[in-house]
């Protein structure tokens, strides 16, 4: 037996701020050299327990703690937040807002700096600490010059750089692209060879299961439901039912109804036993596979030979065409810096493009001011506190009408008519901060949409949010393209474009890749790594399968998806 | 065209290696010699090695440009409006009366007047660049490690660099919330009344300052995770020992400002240096 670094005894958590208990008779042990993986959806409890580990409770959030929790033997009531930063390194997720320091070296420093180390002690551990994650060629950088996955290195290294046993990882996988998702699970897999402690917090399984775990607890209201090995827990079929979606090799399965046991070892594709689902796989693809007719529709909005640069220097748009048709939900995708969101700024008019023109049915945008267009092209942005300026719902979405100078009674109208659209009129009289992330997130839709737009924009729209969250985004936002609203997604998200939108768009180094079904873009493997995507695990499976047409079995995956929703 | 502006740019220059405390002492010193004087001999000496020193920091002419328009523009409204309120100030002061031409009325130009405005103007010539040198060479954490040095709470300091660090972030967001705001509506041009526009910037302010509270809570959180207020100290990696050149620079500073206090008191024998009267 090894010996146990953390330990949850009866514990209890409940903030002052709060009617009832977050975390409910929690029993958990961690033993050293341990890798496991908290899941569970938002409101769970996953985040508080985190920071029940590394301290913030009870010292930056206050509530009362029932049971007991011992870290290292250390029981953290009695202890400080000091101490125990030093036996537990959190990495927070959204590195971007974490970095302190104005030099890479420098914020791995931090640390160093409250301990009082020596400066010349000092220099010499960061180094050595850089060199191990390898970003020592980037010491005198701006961390926020980095891209994603060396900030990933920079927020890890100036945790480890304490010499701390148990790393903690709340969401590491939050903002980042499939991609880079991938190589900060290597990374943290490389970690855990060192003979730490791991625990991620995250909820996007699939994800995390790239590199082994040991242990998997699921959590759902502050309850532990399942703490076992990633196989037995997939073989229980409890995440769905708790708002975690399983990877989609495994739905697919379940579809060709091949039954889940740990003895098909489902927690990996390379470990999966296909000899036991090989025929019911076939068998399924055979009786549902049919091709979709084709719809011709018409092109609503025309980006032409779209050239932009922000410094006269880099193109960052270069000769980019785009067509949207009328009535379509699609998707623009690409890496950071690619050009998608200034691709959406060309078209919504807030930043005028140096070469080509905007058309909508015909008519140039470009004599209209940016309040104006608003009535063409509306964006909803990623973060919906950055829209927020009203202290009411009804008044946040009446915004845009009374600038408008809209009669009052006309106001009311369509305000109440696209309250009712998003699901938002029994809040008519709340207080705006009443309400959840996902919440908020419809009132700012509904204060675009109040405006009528032919064409909605959203970036990043079910950013953070887990599957429940995530579903109901998404659903609401199918309703709205039912009912014939066109709308253009910017996303990272792979399950996003797979199972909601038709046709992808793919910008790479300022110019356009590809466009064409969303689907294909997942299955081509140099297509989906040059725009940072992976290729889906669906087609990977089709192909192990041996299934003749891969790429017709992820579209029967998905349309059989989408007919059961 | 983004510019950055008040952003420290990394370079290895003489002026960059010194300690930000000395550049910060140098500009104190430096602008305490122009101001205690009113003469042009000491502005121009001083102007020219703002200049040279400039020179050796590698500033760039397109860093500088836009804080330059903005400074040219005050500097010739401040002189404008000099002549305007008091055109015989001049000969006040000097107290003599040389006539140049007239432009109308009571309106005169002597050579006490043009004498007494060009001094004034050079005063703000030799003075801005420095400050420009200080603000482009002085690394924000290196500055805030030696304030630390001389006795300030190194909590102040700390916030003092975060807070340098965070600007371009806040900027950032605040250009992305005022572009969604116009496109809702709001009008932020010259075009809208005083009132409206007073309103559309509440209209940005509110998401403005949501958003950086949210940023605030992120970073103190994550300092606190790393130990943060653990000690009374704190070492700072970015601190620069304080060298030899530093307190060359500081000594040769001081020597300037003994110099022209001694021109004030014994040569020029009051505030204003008098070429009128000999």
């Amino acid at each position: 037996m090894t010996e146990t670094v953390i330990s949850f005894k009866h514990f209890g958590f409940q903030y002052y701020s709060q009617a009832e208990p977050t975390l409910h008779d929690i029993n958990l042990e961690i033993h050293k050299g341990e890798k496991i993986l908290i899941a569970g959806p938002s409101g769970s409890g996953k985040s508080t327990l985190g920071h029940c580990m590394n301290g913030l409770i009870p010292f930056a959030y206050r509530g009362t703690m029932t049971g007991t929790l011992t870290v290292n033997g250390l029981e953290t009531k009695s202890a400080s937040l000091f101490e125990l930063s030093q036996k537990i390194g959190t990495v927070l997720q959204d590195s971007d807002g974490q970095f302190i320091g104005l030099s890479v070296a420098e914020d791995i420093a931090f640390a160093l700096e409250n301990d009082c180390v020596p400066q010349d002690e000092m220099k010499v551990r960061v180094k050595k600490m850089a060199e191990l994650v390898d970003i020592a060629t980037h010491l005198g950088n701006n961390p926020h010059e980095l891209s994603g996955g060396q900030k990933q290195r920079v927020s890890l290294a100036g945790v480890m750089v304490d010499d701390v046993d148990i790393l903690l990882f709340d969401e590491p996988l939050a903002n980042l692209d499939p991609k880079t998702g991938e190589v900060a699970i290597e990374l943290i897999d490389e970690i855990c060879k060192l003979e730490k402690t791991v625990i991620i917090i995250e909820h996007r399984l699939e994800d995390v299961l790239h590199c082994p775990i040991d242990r998997l607890v699921l959590l759902s209201d502050g309850r532990i439901i399942a703490d076992d090995t990633p196989d037995n827990v997939l073989a229980m079929n409890t995440l769905v039912p708790h708002g975690i979606r399983e990877p989609l090799y495994v739905s697919a399965c379940r579809f060709a109804g091949v039954p889940i046991t740990s003895e098909i070892r489902p927690a990996s594709l390379e470990t999966l036993d296909l000899s036991a689902c090989h025929d019911k796989l076939q068998a399924w693809y055979q009786a549902n596979a049919k091709k979709e007719s084709e719809t011709k529709k018409q092109p609503l909005l025309e980006a032409s030979d779209i050239c932009f640069s922000y410094d006269g220097v880099r193109q960052v748009l270069d000769h980019v065409d785009m067509t949207v048709y009328e009535g379509e939900m699609m998707a623009l995708v690409g890496k950071n810096g690619a050009g998608k969101s200034t691709l959406a700024k060309v078209i919504t008019g807030f930043l005028k493009p140096d070469a080509g023109t905007v058309t909508m049915n015909g008519e140039d945008l470009s004599r209209y001011t940016i309040s104006e267009r608003a009535e063409f092209v509306g964006i909803v942005l990623q973060n919906p506190n950055q829209m927020i300026s009203k202290a009411m719902i009804y008044d946040e979405i009446a915004l845009g009408l009374r600038i408008r100078k809209v009669p009052e009674d006309e106001v009311q109208k369509r305000v109440e008519k696209v309250m009712e659209i998003c699901g938002l009129r029994p809040f008519k009289s709340w207080p705006i901060s009443a309400l959840s992330y996902g919440q908020k997130k419809r009132v700012t839709i509904a204060s675009i949409l109040v405006l009528n737009p032919k064409i909605l924009i959203l970036d990043e729209p079910t950013a953070g949010q887990d599957y429940r969250h995530y579903s109901e985004i998404m659903k609401f936002l199918e309703t709205l393209n039912e009912n014939g609203q066109t709308i253009i997604l910017i996303t990272h998200d792979m399950h996003l474009m797979l199972e909601y939108t038709e046709r992808a768009v793919v910008l790479c180094d300022s110019v356009k890749l590809a466009d064409q079904k969303a689907y294909e873009v997942l299955c081509d493997n140099d297509l989906s790594s040059r725009a940072n995507l992976k290729e889906t695990s669906l087609f990977t499976l089709a192909k192990k399968a041996a299934i003749e047409d891969p790429l017709g079995f992820v579209e029967c995956f998905i349309r059989c998806e989408r007919e059961m929703r | 065209m983004k510019t950055k502006l008040f952003s420290y740019n990394q370079l290895d220059t003489f002026i960059h290696r010194l300690s930000g405390l000395t550049k910060l002492l140098c500009f104190i010193l430096l602008t305490s010699a122009v101001m205690l004087t009113y003469d042009i001999r000491v502005n121009i000496v001083i102007m020219i090695l703002s200049m040279i020193l400039m020179r050796i920091s590698r500033i760039r002419f397109s860093q500088i440009k836009i804080m330059l328009i903005y400074v040219m523009i005050f500097l010739v409204t401040n002189f404008i409006l000099t002549y305007l309120f008091a055109p015989m100030y001049g000969t006040q002061i000097y107290g003599t009366r040389h006539d140049l031409f007239v432009i109308a009325g009571n309106y005169v130009v002597t050579k006490e007047q043009l004498f007494y405005q060009i001094t004034k103007f050079s005063k703000y010539l030799s003075v801005i660049p420095l400050g420009m040198i200080f603000i482009f060479t002085t690394n924000p954490s290196e500055f805030a490690s030696s304030l630390n040095a001389v006795g300030v709470s190194y909590r102040v300091c700390t916030s003092l660099s975060l807070t340098l660090r965070y600007f371009p972030d806040v900027t950032r967001d605040y250009t992305t919330i005022s572009l969604a705001q116009q496109a809702r509506g709001l009008e932020m041009t010259s075009k809208a009344k005083f009132a409206d526009r007073a309103k559309s910037v509440a209209g940005i302010l509110v998401p403005l300052i949501l958003t950086t509270i949210d940023r605030i809570d992120l970073i103190s959180n994550a300092m606190d995770l790393r130990g943060f207020g653990k000690n009374r100290k704190r070492t700072w990696y970015a601190r620069r020992p304080f060298k030899g050149s530093d307190n060359a620079c500081i000594a040769i500073c001081i020597l300037i400002l003994l110099v022209t206090l001694y021109i004030r008191f014994f040569i020029n024998g009051g505030y204003f240096y008098n070429p009128f009267v000999q």
